[in-house]
């Protein structure tokens, strides 16, 4: 079993096409990352199903680092 | 062309336009859901499909009630895999001089021939967006170009669908998912059927091919948009009109 952060760095690898040396814990997807707006919809519809969950719409607007996608997994889930 | 392996939803299929789309779409192979809003158009749906040797059945659906599309969206998915095109057909008309036009009959209009599209787009888009392929074709009208007296509230609609589908088609072009619209000039189903004769005449009278045209006009159009020879149209309004409009 890896771990949440591994599992959430593995999602955002994939769906930007980054490397795993860009995706630092303070990057930020729009700035550091180059994604789009129709980019960070993806993300977190892969991290919905990656973790089995919903996302609200306001919370997912939040979700804009490497390190918010991370906190929000592990305050949501269990 | 070929639509082996497409799944197609196509709203309104129990008469008229929308069952000579999902006939056609049938046809070339594609596993085809058409709706119907009662139990019985969906079982005739079910059964013309089967009689022509094609894939997949009627369901109930109504394109005002979110809860009802959620629901068929679902169905499709787990009964025969994420729709990968979807046809807006579904309309009605509630015709009325504006000065007598009363809100339900512009509200109903606009919900089911506008607020449908956005929606039932919403609910398909992410296994579109999954799968980095799609259609979404949306039938509208000649009279959301030209205007038509005791129509202000059709017509609105009709145009209102074309802005949708330009800004959506620029929103997910990147993802291979194309957004189009057909646009009908008078075409021969119950809903002219209803208009009176001499209108009729004067209708006929007023398109270059003589004639009105038949579902299976408007079936090829949208067949075409559908696949993937037309892969590189999108945003784009094709109209079937016999010529009585030439944009
Ligand atoms: N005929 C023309 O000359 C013409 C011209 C331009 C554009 N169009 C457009 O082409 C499309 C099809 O027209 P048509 O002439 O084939 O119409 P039609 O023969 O009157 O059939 C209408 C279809 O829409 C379905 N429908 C109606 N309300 C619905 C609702 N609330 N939820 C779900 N389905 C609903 C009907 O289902 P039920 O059978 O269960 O009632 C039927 O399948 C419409 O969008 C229309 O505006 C038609």
């Amino acid at each position: 079993m890896s771990s949440i952060e591994e599992r959430v760095k593995k999602i955002i690898i994939e769906q930007l096409g980054v490397t795993e040396a860009q995706v630092t814990n303070d990057a930020s997807f729009v700035d550091d990352l180059g994604a789009d707006s129709l980019d960070t919809v993806e993300l977190v519809m892969a991290l919905e199903e990656e973790f089995e969950c919903e996302i609200p719409d306001e919370d997912a607007e939040k979700i804009t680092t490497v390190q918010g996608a991370i906190d929000y997994v592990t305050a949501h889930l269990g | 062309m070929n639509l082996e392996q497409q799944i197609a939803l196509v709203t309104g299929a129990s008469r008229g336009i929308g069952r000579a789309i999902a006939l056609e779409l049938g046809r070339l192979g594609a596993t085809v859901v058409g709706t119907a809003t009662s139990e019985t158009g969906a079982q005739a749906i079910s059964a013309y499909l089967a009689e022509a040797g094609a894939k997949g059945c009627g369901m109930v659906l109504n394109v005002t009630d979110p809860v009802s599309i959620e629901a068929v969206v679902k169905a499709v998915g787990s009964d025969f895999g994420a729709p990968t095109i979807l046809v807006n057909n579904a309309g009605i008309t509630r015709d009325n001089l504006l000065m007598r036009m009363k809100d339900e009959e512009w509200d109903e209009i606009i919900t089911t021939n506008l607020s449908s599209v956005y929606r039932l787009s919403k609910a398909v888009i992410r296994g579109m967006m999954k799968a980095r392929q799609g259609r979404i074709i949306t039938v509208g009208s000649v009279v959301g170009s030209t205007g038509n007296p005791g129509q202000t509230n059709y017509a609105a609609a009709k145009a209102g669908l074309l802005g949708f589908t330009k800004s959506l088609a620029r929103e997910i072009g990147s993802r291979g998912i194309t957004v189009n619209a057909v646009a009908p000039g008078f075409i021969d189903t119950d809903m002219t059927r209803a208009l009176p004769a001499e209108q009729r005449e004067a209708l006929v009278r007023s398109i270059p091919l003589e004639r009105l045209g038949a579902p299976e006009d408007i079936a090829h159009a949208v067949a075409f948009l559908a696949s993937p020879q037309a892969a590189y149209i999108t945003g784009e309004t094709l109209h079937v009109n016999g010529g009585m409009y030439m944009p």
